[in-house]
This record gives C-alpha cells, sequence and structure tokens, in this order.
C-alpha cells in the first residue's frame, strides 16, 4: 500500500470541496494543520466535479483547484468530470 | 468561462489536443534535426512524441484566468503585510536567517528553473511537452518575483537581505544552490528534466515548501507563507509535469532506463546536498518548530518518495544509489552543518547562534539517538567559550566539495565520530569531496565538474585571502550581516521596534 | 499578537537592495524594477553547457547585437509576472463575452457562406504560424540575455500560444473540427500558404535570439498582423458583413498594438547604443521584412475581392514610417 495526497490551502473556498473529497473517499484521511489540509489515502483519491457542484450550489470547473493547491502526490488522471490519484502497487 | 463552450461535442482531451499538439506540423523546408538540435545528443531514445500524456490540460484563457486570481490576492496580501508592520508580527528576529538564505540561494534558482524550462520549452520536438515547459517557464519568473517582493519589506528594516543578487554569484555557500542548477542547464534537455522536473519538484519540493511555509505561519511570517502557497499551487503543475516526463521517456524505449537511472542516482544526491540548508532551517533557525527535518523527511522523503519508487518499480527504475546513506545522514546532516555555518558566521550574510537550553532539549527529543550523544557536548563546549569571551570562531576557510560545493563537515556513513573527506588526483590537480557519492559523479563528468566555481580558492587567488577585501566584495558589512544574533543589529532593532508596539513608550 | 500600528512610527534602514540603489539611486524601487534588473546571475558560472561548450549559461556572445548593458532594453509597459497576468486576465473577459455574445445571437449562422469561407481561409491556418511565433519567443526568452530583454519574450511567447488558441476556437465555431483539419492541410500543403510556413520553419533554425526577435516580432508580426486583422479582418470582412469575425478577433487587434510599443522601444535603444547595431538591425529588418512581404502577398491575395498588391504596398509603407521613428530607415 501506498499513500497518495492532496494538500489544499484552508480556506472557505476549500471547505466544501474538502467535504466532498471525504465523503467520496471514506478511506480518506483528513490531517488539518495551520493554513493547510492534507488529505491522504491508499492507493487512490477521487476528487469528483458533481459533489463539488452538489455543496456549493453551482456549477465548478475542476481547473478551479489550481488555485488553492499546495502539493499532491500520485499518478494524476484529469477529465472532465474527475480528478484521480493512484499509486500502483 | 473558456474555451469549453465553443464545441460541446469535445472532451476536455480532445479539446486539449486540438489547442495544443494539433498546432505543430512536419516540417519540409527545414529538418528535424535542424529545429530541435539538442535533443539527441544524451541518447534518449524517442520514438511518439504523440504518446506524451498532458497532465494537467491549461489552456492560456484558464491559465490567465486563475493566475490572475492567485496574483490578486498574494498582493493584497503583501501589500496588507508592509502597511501593517507585519515584520514585528514574527516569533523573532533569528527567524529572520532563513529567509535571508532563501532570498540569496533559493529565489535566484527559480530564475535558472524559468530560464531552463523556456530553454527546454522549446528544445522538445513535441508540442504537449514544450506547452507543459514553457507554462514552467512563466511560472518560474512568478516564483521568483513573488518571492524578492514578499522579502523586499523585510530588506528596508533588517541586514543581510541588501545584497541578494551580488551574493548569489559571490558569495561561498550559495555556490551551493547555484552550481546546483547551473549543473542541471548545462545538461541537455532530457537531464534537465530528471534534474529539475523530477528530482527537484518531485521529489524534493515538498521537503522545502511544505516544511518552510508551515515554519513561516507557525513564526507569524505571512509574507513567506503567502509567497509559499502561492508558489505551490504552481508546484502541483509542475510535480506532475516532471512524473509524466520521466514516465514517458521509460515507455519509448527500454534503452533509456539506464541513462535515467543515471541521472536519478545524480540529481537526487545534488538534491539531498543542497536540502542541507533547509534542514538548518528547520531544526535551528524556527524559533518556533513546525516538525523536524527528521520528521519531514519521514513524510515526504521516506513515506512520499517510497511511494514514488516503488510505482517506477515496474518500468525497472529502483531507489536512488544514495538512498541509504541519506537516511542516515538526516539524523546528523542539520547538526554538522549548522555547527559549521556557526563556527564561520563572520562569513555569511545572516546570522546563527548557540542553540538554548530549550532549543537543545527539543532537538534531544526530536534525535534521540544522535543529538545529545554527538552534538550537544559541542554546543555546550562552544557556549562556554563564548561565556569566556573566546567565542569559537574558525577563520580558517571551509574546504568545499568540488561538487556539492558544501564545506566537507559531514561524516562517514557508519561512524558519526569520523570526519569523511575523500581526495582525488585528475590530471594532475587534486579534488576534494564530501562523500562517495559527489566523488563518483565527479567520476563520471570530470570534465564538467573541474570547471566549478569554488568561491574559497577564489578568495586565494584574487585577493589573497584578505578577508576585509573579499567583505566587501561580496558586499558583506562587517558588523551588520555577518555574526552571532546574540549581539546583532537586528536583534537590538527588532526588541526595540517591538518594544514601541506593544507598550506605550 | 496584536499590534497597534498607530503607535509605531519605524524609521527604515534602507529604501531597497544594492543593486537597484546602483542603478536607479537610493529610493523606493518598483516591483517592476524589483522583479527584472540583475536577477539573471552574472558572473562565476559554474560550467559550460554540453549542448553548446563554445556557449556561456548566459552569454552575451551568441548575438551580432552588442550592448553595453542588456538592461537598458527596458520594457515601457514594465510587465512583470502579476502586471502581465492582470492584463490578460482582463482581455480575456472581454474576448469571452464576445465569444460568448457571436454565439448566443447566432451571429456565426448569420454568416454568408463566402465569408465564412473566407474567414476560415484566411485565419485558421495562422494558427500555426501562431505555433511558430510561439516557439520563437520562447528561444528569445531562453538564449536571451538579461531579464529586461527576456522576460517580455515569455510572455510574448504565451500570448503567442493563446492567439493560436483563439483562432482555433474560432475555427471550430465557424467550422467545426473539419475547419480545423483543412486549414493545417491549407499550412501544409496550400501554395497560398508555402512562402509563410518556409519562413516560419526558416526562423526556427536561428539561433541568434536578437536576429529571431526582428524576424518574428519586427518583420513578421509587423506585417502580418495590419495586414490580416486591420486590413482584412476590421476593414474588408466587416465591411462586408462580417463584423462577428472582427468581434473574435479584437484581442489581436489589441495585442497587436500593445506589444508593438515594447518591440519599437527595444528597437529604439539597441538601435541607439551604436552605429554597429543601427546597421545591423538595417540589414535584418530590411532582409526579413522583405521576405515577409512577399509570404503575405499570397495569403492576401486568396481573400475574394482584396487588391493584395495594393494592401501589402500600403502596410509595408506604414512599417517603414514606423520604424523610421525608432531611428532604424530601410
Amino acid at each position: 500500500m501506498s499513500t497518495v495526497f492532496i494538500a489544499l490551502q484552508a480556506n472557505e473556498e476549500t471547505r466544501p470541496i474538502i467535504e466532498a473529497i471525504a465523503s467520496d473517499n471514506p478511506l480518506a484521511l483528513v490531517h488539518r494543520e495551520p493554513a493547510m489540509v492534507k488529505i491522504d489515502a491508499p492507493n487512490r483519491l477521487v476528487i469528483r466535479k458533481e459533489s463539488i457542484e452538489e455543496r456549493i450550489g453551482r456549477r465548478y470547473d475542476l481547473q478551479e483547484l489550481q488555485i488553492n493547491l499546495i502539493t499532491l502526490s500520485g499518478n494524476v488522471d484529469e477529465d472532465d468530470d474527475s480528478l484521480t490519484l493512484t499509486w500502483n502497487d | 468561462m473558456d474555451m469549453k463552450s465553443a464545441n460541446r461535442k469535445l472532451s476536455l482531451k480532445d479539446k486539449y489536443r486540438l489547442f495544443t499538439r494539433d498546432l505543430g506540423w512536419e516540417p519540409s523546408y527545414r529538418t528535424r534535426e535542424e529545429i530541435f538540435p539538442y535533443v539527441q545528443y544524451e541518447g534518449i531514445k524517442v520514438h511518439d512524441w504523440d504518446k506524451w500524456e498532458d497532465p494537467f490540460r491549461l489552456t492560456m484563457d484558464a491559465y490567465w484566468k486563475y493566475q490572475a486570481e492567485k496574483e490578486r490576492k498574494f498582493y493584497a496580501i503583501i501589500d496588507a503585510h508592509a502597511q501593517n508592520n507585519g515584520h514585528l508580527h514574527i516569533t523573532d528576529a533569528r527567524y529572520l536567517s532563513a529567509l535571508k538564505i532563501f532570498l540569496q540561494a533559493i529565489s535566484p534558482g527559480e530564475f535558472c528553473a524559468h530560464k531552463g524550462f523556456a530553454r527546454v520549452g522549446r528544445e522538445f520536438p513535441g508540442v504537449g511537452t514544450q506547452v507543459a515547459c514553457q507554462m514552467q517557464a512563466i511560472d518560474e519568473i512568478r516564483h521568483a518575483q513573488t518571492q524578492i517582493h514578499a522579502l523586499s519589506n523585510y530588506n528596508r528594516f533588517y541586514n543581510g537581505f541588501h545584497a541578494f543578487a551580488e551574493q548569489r554569484d559571490r558569495i561561498w555557500y550559495t555556490s551551493v544552490a547555484r552550481s546546483f542548477f547551473d549543473d542541471a542547464m548545462s545538461a541537455g534537455p532530457f537531464e534537465f528534466m530528471i534534474a529539475i522536473g523530477f528530482s527537484f519538484e518531485y521529489v524534493l519540493t515538498n521537503l522545502l515548501f511544505v516544511p518552510f511555509m508551515s515554519g513561516a505561519a507557525y513564526n507569524g511570517d505571512m509574507a513567506t507563507v503567502t509567497f509559499g502557497f502561492s508558489a505551490q499551487s504552481d508546484e502541483a503543475r509542475h510535480m506532475t509535469l516532471g512524473l509524466e516526463c520521466i514516465k514517458f521517456m521509460l515507455e519509448q524505449d527500454p534503452d533509456n532506463l539506464p541513462i535515467v537511472q543515471r541521472w536519478i542516482d545524480k540529481w537526487f544526491w545534488r538534491g539531498f546536498r543542497v536540502l542541507g540548508l533547509v534542514s538548518t532551517m528547520m531544526d535551528y533557525m524556527l524559533p518556533k518548530r513546525v516538525m523536524s527535518w527528521r520528521e519531514a523527511w519521514n513524510i515526504y522523503g521516506v513515506e512520499n518518495g517510497g511511494a514514488l519508487f516503488k510505482d517506477l518499480a515496474r518500468y525497472g527504475i529502483r531507489p536512488p544509489k544514495g538512498w541509504n546513506d541519506a537516511e542516515e545522514a538526516v539524523d546528523h546532516m542539520s547538526h554538522q552543518l549548522m555547527l559549521g555555518l556557526y563556527q564561520w558566521s563572520f562569513g555569511t550574510a545572516f546570522h546563527a547562534w548557540i542553540p538554548s537550553d530549550e532549543d537543545m532539549d527539543w532537538l534531544a527529543k526530536k534525535y534521540p539517538e544522535t543529538f545529545d550523544r554527538y552534538y550537544r557536548p559541542r554546543w555546550m563546549h562552544i557556549r562556554k567559550l563564548a561565556a569566556a569571551g573566546t567565542p569559537f570562531k574558525n577563520y580558517g576557510l571551509a574546504k568545499l566539495c568540488q561538487c556539492c560545493q558544501l564545506p566537507v563537515v559531514f561524516t562517514e556513513p557508519g561512524d558519526p565520530t569520523l570526519s569523511c573527506h575523500r581526495e582525488r588526483v585528475h590530471q594532475g590537480e587534486k579534488y576534494h569531496f564530501c562523500s562517495d557519492h559527489c566523488q563518483a559523479l565527479f567520476e563520471n563528468e570530470p570534465e564538467k565538474y573541474v570547471q566549478a566555481w569554488l568561491p574559497m580558492p577564489q578568495l586565494f587567488q584574487d585577493l589573497q585571502g584578505d578577508l576585509t577585501a573579499w567583505m566587501d566584495w561580496v558586499f558583506l558589512r562587517d558588523g551588520e550581516d555577518n555574526g552571532d544574533y546574540a549581539d546583532s543589529l537586528d536583534r537590538r532593532n527588532f526588541e526595540a521596534w517591538r518594544a514601541m508596539a506593544t507598550s506605550n513608550q | 499578537m496584536q499590534i497597534d500600528l498607530r503607535t509605531v512610527s519605524i524609521q527604515p534602514l534602507r529604501n531597497t537592495f544594492d543593486h537597484l540603489v546602483r542603478r536607479f539611486g537610493d529610493k523606493p524601487a518598483s516591483r517592476y524594477q524589483e522583479g527584472s534588473y540583475d536577477i539573471q546571475a552574472a558572473e562565476n558560472l559554474h560550467y559550460r553547457p554540453t549542448w553548446d561548450p563554445e556557449q556561456e549559461l548566459y552569454d552575451t556572445g551568441i548575438t551580432r547585437i552588442v550592448m553595453q548593458d542588456w538592461y537598458a532594453l527596458k520594457d515601457p509597459r514594465q510587465f512583470y509576472y502579476s502586471t502581465y497576468t492582470l492584463t490578460r486576465a482582463r482581455q480575456q473577459d472581454s474576448a469571452e463575452a464576445s465569444f460568448a455574445f457571436v454565439e448566443s445571437r447566432g451571429l456565426a449562422e448569420a454568416l454568408s457562406d463566402e465569408l465564412r469561407r473566407t474567414a476560415l481561409d484566411l485565419l485558421v491556418p495562422l494558427r500555426h504560424a501562431a505555433w511558430g511565433a510561439n516557439q520563437n519567443n520562447t528561444f528569445i526568452c531562453g538564449y536571451g540575455y538579461g531579464t529586461a530583454f527576456t522576460q517580455p519574450c515569455i510572455y510574448q511567447a504565451m500570448d503567442n500560444l493563446g492567439i493560436a488558441q483563439y483562432l482555433s476556437r474560432l475555427g471550430l465555431l465557424l467550422g467545426g473540427t473539419e475547419a480545423l483539419e483543412a486549414g493545417k492541410a491549407a499550412w501544409t500543403s496550400g501554395d497560398a500558404w508555402q512562402p509563410l510556413r518556409r519562413y516560419v520553419e526558416d526562423c526556427l533554425v536561428l539561433r541568434d535570439p536578437f536576429e529571431l526577435f526582428v524576424a518574428q516580432n519586427v518583420a513578421l508580426d509587423g506585417l502580418l498582423y495590419p495586414l490580416v486583422y486591420e486590413a482584412l479582418v476590421d476593414d474588408h470582412l466587416a465591411g462586408r458583413g462580417g463584423s462577428a469575425v472582427a468581434m473574435l478577433t479584437q484581442f489581436m487587434s489589441d495585442w497587436f498594438a500593445e506589444t508593438g510599443k515594447w518591440v519599437d522601444a527595444v528597437l529604439k535603444v539597441a538601435a541607439a547604443e551604436s552605429e554597429h547595431n543601427r546597421a545591423q538591425l538595417q540589414t535584418w529588418i530590411g532582409a526579413w521584412s522583405e521576405r515577409a512581404a512577399a509570404a503575405l502577398l499570397p495569403v492576401v491575395g486568396q481573400v475574394p475581392g482584396a487588391e493584395a498588391d495594393e494592401l501589402v504596398g500600403e502596410r509595408v509603407a506604414a512599417f517603414k514610417a514606423r520604424l523610421e521613428k525608432t531611428g532604424i530607415a530601410l
């Protein structure tokens, strides 16, 4: 097992995103650090556009993540609806 | 909001293809060899540039939009920081040493990355690769500029920042970072990508930025937190580019594996040595510490690097050669290097100091196997000398490693009581190294490393060892920029200003 | 900890960094100055490039232009990353609004087939020329000397890419993916486009950054943009009911007006530096602009009803007048 992760700035814009990620990835662990939230998950983490849109009540473009993204780890696959991080075991 | 609406039938991937790689064409008036002259000589074989996978698919409209948003946020905070005497909010002025090293040694590296990515953004024959590299080129000049702008206000009130441009080219310890970047830029385009895109951005950048900006947050430095976060948001794209690039090279031809592996070995070790400077920041220079260098290494080196190399094992890649020695060195390097910085602090444009009892207790807790046994006794001795009015200063100049350019202050693997030093004669000249790994890098490319500009010998060649003349030449103001923090002007000013700010005097 | 700002009035120790004091005097520096001047390493470079051991890592000798101080080539717009990005983001907003307007009002469908055909034939192949410009400016940024000169080139390169993407988008809007395919076929094998493609490919092998600056930003852009966007799109097509097309290329017209000021400023300072520079620039600009005019003639000629010789002649004359103001007579 390898850990993939994504870290986002801790602010009002990322609150619903973090909520969406946590709910879509039951195995994810959310670490709240000063000014930063780091989410770890075993091997795979998916960020779904739809889950974010449900929480913010407007259209969301996954590329908006760029604004508050701090770092990530894993192979990235991005399409219109989701961004997935994976490590192959 | 972006080019999406143009044609709803197309997926993000298809649109991105049309907006980037479809712009290229097969030249017929000129040959590909004439247009891309540097892409062959390193021996990397690429059969199909179209197999390149674009990691993030940013078109220019989205790039301008999101980056502008980041810029607005950044400068709003920097302006507020300057207007509100934000510099008085930091824990104490010792913290500034970390920022001074950053501006003198790391920000110039951002500029090198900017130039280097512009070059490879032109030299690679694949459009997808070119565009990704060009975006990194423009991002990197952003980083250099936001760092200078964020630290500019500190320069107005504190010493040690004022000559970062001159010291980048002349003072001894900045040549550690600059030789690293010069090494990468003087390499071919593929090696540059492994050096900066992969080893530095993917394997090491988290160790530099994440603990550094958390440290800034812990120590009340809003300006640095802001540039750190803002830069890091681009870094996620850069890391992904580095990873895509290495996978691409490995997938294109099995013959690429040994070349790539050799570069990974080289650049891991080169990067690890540069991070020696970061280890002293984390363990010693933050008045309020976030995590030890060892703890950061466990998260971003062992865990994250481990996952990465496990993932790459499917291509036949093994962890870098220096990995195990690095793992052992992590418990020693910050102490060994900080002891060095302290004894040579007459020649640094930042302050060093003797750690307090509280600092040492923290270090003992974080380094239970090494600190009390090897390093506390040395600091206690140094403290005794300082109390007796004979502070420990080593006016003998540091012997520098021909490869990494750090002073030869590290110890033998397996024996932390024995100083590690290697020597080799090459074409009648004697060269010195800090480790077997640095010596091996030299032996792989002696024609490159014999050219290294070594600041210490320079002092003797041009200035006959005249320290005052050297200080003038490196724009170091003796008694202001250098020496022990305990009796520095920075300390006096910070304490006086803070007293003014918190009382009614 | 809260600090009451009113109680603290602290005298700063200095105004700015030492290198800026030497250049501009002891006063606070602008962010453009802080972010541009002397931020490239200037001495004690460690290793020579393995890709060309004749060169230094940063080498003033790879161009025939000689400057005592390359930082004299200041950008009159004073663009650093932030001001550049904010400016383009604003322009992108209005470009977005124009595309949305044309789409939502069905203005593309309202174009006559002939006009649509003309616009596609003229504009879509230019996305490849813009890609060539992107590579050339990336080259100048990468290998040119001194940040004052090279920094605007990476901005220019990204603009060239943006323009290639606007043109792609225009092609998709007016003609779908088939239009992009047809445009590429015209670019690679259509007769009207071959002189221009040859020009671009010849630029791609130049390794003198300043000559490339002249060939791309001065000569080619200096004729292409006025001819295509002013003379053909804004005048010729708009006069025949094609103002929707002009809305979609507004970015290019504004961009050319803005970047031209920078290009002129660079030429003016470089030419004023020495007779050697002036003569060299004259030779280069003369040769490259002659070729550019010849390469653009068939491109203009394919537009129905356009008097190609006359239009090119007019714009060449205007180009010469523009250059005259920078101190370079053709």
